[in-house]
């Protein structure tokens, strides 16, 4: 039965063979309905948080200007995102002149999907573990061994979507949105994936649960990896393009960037999109390098706090450095922006690989690796 | 029992694709459930693409900086080469630990080397520059 202490198995447990991580369940029906179960509410979670995160966002930029932030809707304004959607869903949708109309239809859609399939592998707890109400709510939905992998796939799927709205709305504005998009999505990515081979290296699995797991016996990665961690999230930042990489949306220049011609919900999709992604970045790097569900210290006090509320928690934290750093850094320019990826980052994330190669040949040579 | 075959394929692969349904589904409905109660009011005033309020002149789809087609390129090989990274970071583990590390490492080295001489070449091509 549901005790704080049990809820998703935040304990010390040993790191259990990759074979033995299948689901127990072996009845298809009921496999199914826990399947549909555990997205439905993993589903409702990522929709909520995002609409509380817009939310917050106004709230916490708000207060560093000296501000209020929404507070008619409301106690504290909370009723806020309820507001923003209702407004959405009653806005035209317009389709320009020059539009490719089933394209420009399709986009928004092509680029929500990725963006919320990532959180189908966010371990919110021991993803080995039956989770909560007898394996009815499971950690995870699923916990797939190529992860990282999976993840780093998603994130160039949504460029497709960026693409497509830009190229069909047949505005110029979009379209240089689109391709300023396109190009910084593509070199942050390769950053963001070389500066995840030295969390590889030391972890040697894709596979999330795993990754933790191994933090939980050892120590949070953000420590080993510290060069690899500021990669990541600067590039991050640049993949999901927030401030200030949000050159795709430039609002001096480029109105809205690639979403200028949507309207209602069409933009809301995209919108709902770009958020989400910032999420599963943010999730991604509290699971990667600060122990995702995993407690700091496996004793008492920590241990009891279930492991969906320290991932939240971490989450949160990354949230709030979004926020902090788009209240307080300017726009890049856009030469700067490529210079950055392909001169600083890149030399840097090669330079943490080879390191970590080097350092963990060594460490496990004269033993100082467990 | 759940057939071998769908216990081979890892099941959760399965739940991921269901999920990837159920998003696609959500995503179209909240798109088109607005129509009950949006208005429909086109005219030709409204379709035009906005340009910030002057008339557009010319057609979007024209050509563009040829800088994005370079970085698409320099993207495509060295994302590929960071690909092959990607298995020997997962055996490094394994290789280290039964004595082959040294081995393994240098090959891998190697490979960095001959990525480092193309990405030096880029550089000092001027790939890498968006303004010559």
């Amino acid at each position: 039965m549901f005790s704080p202490a049990r809820f998703f198995e935040t304990g010390a447990a040993p790191i259990v063979a990759p074979e033995q991580a299948v689901n127990p369940q072996t009845d298809p029906l009921i496999w199914f309905l826990q399947t549909f179960i555990t997205l439905f509410v993993i589903m409702n979670v990522v929709l909520v948080t995002m609409a509380y995160q817009t939310w917050a966002e106004r709230k916490v930029i708000a207060r560093m200007q000296l501000r209020h932030g929404p507070n008619q809707t409301g106690p504290m304004g909370l009723l806020q995102p309820i507001a923003d959607a209702v407004k959405m869903l009653g806005k035209e949708f317009v389709v320009p002149r020059e539009a490719d109309k089933p394209v420009f239809m399709i986009a928004p859609i092509m680029s929500f999907i990725p963006a919320v399939a990532a959180f189908a592998i966010i371990p919110w707890g021991d993803a080995r573990s039956e989770g909560l109400l007898g394996g009815w709510i499971r950690p995870a939905i699923a916990n797939l061994n190529i992860g990282i992998l999976y993840m780093l796939a998603l994130s160039s799927v949504g460029v497709y979507g960026i693409i497509m709205a830009g190229y069909s709305s047949g505005n110029k504005y979009s379209m240089l949105g689109a391709l300023r998009s396109s190009g910084q999505v593509v070199s942050y990515e390769l950053t963001l994936g070389i500066s995840l081979i030295g969390v590889l290296i030391q972890s040697g699995t894709l596979n999330l649960n795993d990754i933790v797991r191994q933090q939980q016996a050892s120590i949070w990665f953000i420590f080993p990896q510290f060069f690899g961690f500021v990669v990541f999230l600067i590039s991050g930042i640049a993949e999901t393009n927030r401030n200030p990489f949000d050159l795709p949306e430039a609002e001096s220049e480029l109105v809205a960037g690639f979403h200028l011609e949507y309207s209602g919900m069409s933009f809301g999709l995209f919108y709902l999109a770009e958020y989400i992604s910032m999420n599963a970045i943010a999730a991604l790097a509290a699971i990667l390098f600060f122990g995702g569900w995993a407690p700091p210290f496996d004793i008492v006090p920590f241990t009891l706090i279930p492991g969906p509320i320290w991932l939240f928690l971490k989450f949160a934290f990354f949230l709030f450095l979004y926020y902090w750093i788009r209240s307080t850094l300017p726009r890049f320019r856009y030469d700067q922006l490529m210079g950055l990826a392909w001169k600083v980052l890149f030399p840097i994330a090669l330079a943490n690989l080879v390191i970590t190669a080097v350092v963990k040949l060594i460490g496990v040579h004269m033993g100082w690796w467990v | 029992m759940i057939p071998n075959s769908l216990q081979d394929f890892n099941l959760g692969y399965i739940s991921v694709i269901v999920f990837m349904i159920v998003v696609a589904v959500a995503g179209t409905t909240l798109i088109s459930v607005g129509v009950l109660i949006r208005p429909k009011r086109p005219s030709a005033m409204k379709s035009i693409p906005y340009e910030s309020g002057v008339p557009p002149v010319g057609r979007a789809r024209e050509r563009y900086s040829v800088r994005f087609y370079i970085i698409a390129m320099l993207f495509v090989l060295f994302d590929i080469e960071a690909l092959f990274l990607y298995p020997w970071a997962i055996n490094f583990d394994g290789f280290v630990r039964r004595g082959d590390g040294l081995f393994i490492l240098v090959e891998m080295l190697l490979f960095i080397f001959m990525i480092l001489l193309g990405y030096v070449y880029a550089w000092k091509k001027g790939a890498l520059d968006w303004v010559f």
